[in-house]
């Protein structure tokens, strides 16, 4: 028999061996850089390039999970399914980079109970404090309205595209590997988000004032994309990263290419600026990500052991 | 050398032709060889280990198709299976077989045509993607896209405006 005869078949426990792959939150690839050569490079901090890769993979992460709840949401079906994809691309990018800073650097890692079959990559997405999450701020904050999403989806893949097509040439070929797919995903993210801004700004008068009241509203955490942190910088000395603001300009090219085309003139907002000396990659974030956290861990925290 | 465990139902079948026969579980008219996803298949001190790479990072059907890997070599006796992810180099949809466009094709999917590649900067595109498609039902190139992302990560939603039948193209990546 094919294993797709039957659309139940997926459902029943296969006998595996001790296979816990079924864990109930994970996506049940046990590992997903299985059989991937995960040694870091001559030269390069192992924990530099870990927390470097957490940034990264916290970006998507907190991204993902606000763009799923989108998921029947949407103002129509098309959307939804849009959103809901480049949520799944986020998810798997945050995946591979958290699995990478967890083989750089096993540390990180939240400790959970002894024969927990949580892997690394989900303990650290489901069980570290607000505090350890190293996200930029811009990505946390409630979607808004679909303008402010389509406004926050642009600045942010605009800038992780150019990032990511500069981290091809990371030293860390599972950083490089990483970021040849993940520019592939972004062209298509940044192409979405930008149709839609044009489309906003020329649609209707209600369309235009959501539009342009989201990039006033999104705008305040566009800088902090490219204000580069120690660990980046640090990350780029030893060849394993990239320095954001090293793409602040040609980022500036191309929202300058969508605003002139769209007509929409670049907002007179100022930037929000450190709190107490730190940003969201120190792990000071805004008043939104605890109650972002809560929803995304809950389920996890109170079945730490839960398997399908 | 591996050898068949006895009583196994066995086949005359390499790890090859069974790993390659296995089908991608969101598009089963595919074989995972057929896809581009299958990169190597290997027999390693008694054991046979499988690499694949993922269509896209967050491809939720990677777990399934380990699975099935597992179950497909363990019918043909072959007791110890390792399959290993490959990141490098990333999967495109160059890699879908002829054979596998053809059935593609023959099951109402529009398949890719060559994946763009970019020398420097990714450029912008403020228009809708234009592809050269014809309708896979009618055969009509009056085709409209609906949106760039479909029921699965790798496909775009179009709609054919002769037979109005809407239908799922695999994207360019």
């Amino acid at each position: 028999m094919d294993d797709h005869d039957s659309v139940y078949d997926g459902l029943l426990e296969h006998d595996l061996g001790g296979d816990d792959s079924q864990w109930a939150f994970g996506t049940s690839f046990e590992d997903p850089l299985a059989g991937v050569d995960t040694t870091v490079p001559d030269g390069a901090d192992p924990q530099v390039l870990a927390a470097y890769a957490l940034g990264l993979g916290d970006d998507a992460l907190v991204l993902s999970h606000r763009l799923s709840q989108w998921a029947s949401n949407a103002p129509d079906l098309e959307e939804d399914i849009a959103l809901a994809n480049v949520a799944l691309d986020l998810l798997g990018q945050a995946r591979l980079l958290l699995a990478r800073a967890a083989a750089a650097d096993a540390s990180l890692v939240p400790a959970l109970p002894a024969g927990s079959p949580v892997p690394a990559e989900d303990a650290l997405a489901f069980f570290r404090d607000e505090a350890d999450f190293r996200n930029v701020r811009l990505v946390e904050a409630d979607n808004g309205d679909f303008a402010v999403t389509v406004v926050r989806l642009l600045l942010f893949a605009t800038a992780r595209l150019a990032v990511l097509q500069r981290l091809v040439a990371s030293r860390d070929a599972v950083l490089g590997a990483i970021a040849v797919k993940g520019v592939k995903e972004l062209t298509y993210h940044r192409d979405y988000a930008a149709r839609w801004f044009l489309t906003l700004a020329q649609g209707t008068a209600e369309s235009r004032r959501r539009l342009e009241a989201g990039l006033a509203l999104v705008w305040p955490l566009h800088d902090e994309l490219f204000r580069t942190h120690a660990v980046e910088r640090a990350a780029a000395e030893q060849g394993v990263g990239v320095d954001p603001a090293d793409v602040a300009a040609e980022v500036d090219v191309l929202l300058e290419q969508v605003l002139s085309v769209s007509g929409v003139a670049r907002p007179a907002v100022a930037q929000t600026g450190p709190v107490a000396g730190g940003t969201g990659r120190d792990g000071r974030h805004t008043e939104a990500m605890g109650r972002l956290l809560a929803e995304l861990q809950v389920v996890a925290r109170a079945h730490p052991e839960g398997r399908w | 050398m591996v050898s068949p465990e006895a009583g196994a139902t066995v086949l005359a079948a390499t790890p090859w032709d069974v790993a390659s026969a296995v089908r991608d579980p969101e598009m089963p008219m595919l074989t995972l060889a057929d896809l581009g996803v299958l990169r190597e298949v290997r027999e390693e001190a008694g054991s046979v280990v499988v690499t694949i790479t993922p269509t896209y990072s967050g491809c939720p059907a990677m777990a399934t198709m380990r699975d099935d890997l597992v179950h497909r070599l363990h019918d043909h006796g072959y007791a110890d299976v390792e399959v290993r992810v490959s990141l490098a180099p990333a999967w495109s949809s160059d890699w879908i077989s002829e054979a596998g466009r053809a059935a593609l094709r023959a099951h109402g999917i529009s398949a890719p045509g060559p994946a763009p590649r970019h020398d420097g900067p990714v450029p912008l595109s403020l228009l809708p993607t234009r592809r050269e498609l014809v309708c896979p039902r009618c055969g009509s190139d009056e085709v409209v896209l609906g949106s760039e992302f479909g029921p699965t990560a790798c496909k775009a939603m179009y709609r054919c405006s002769s037979c109005l039948e809407p239908f799922e193209h695999v994207k360019e990546i």
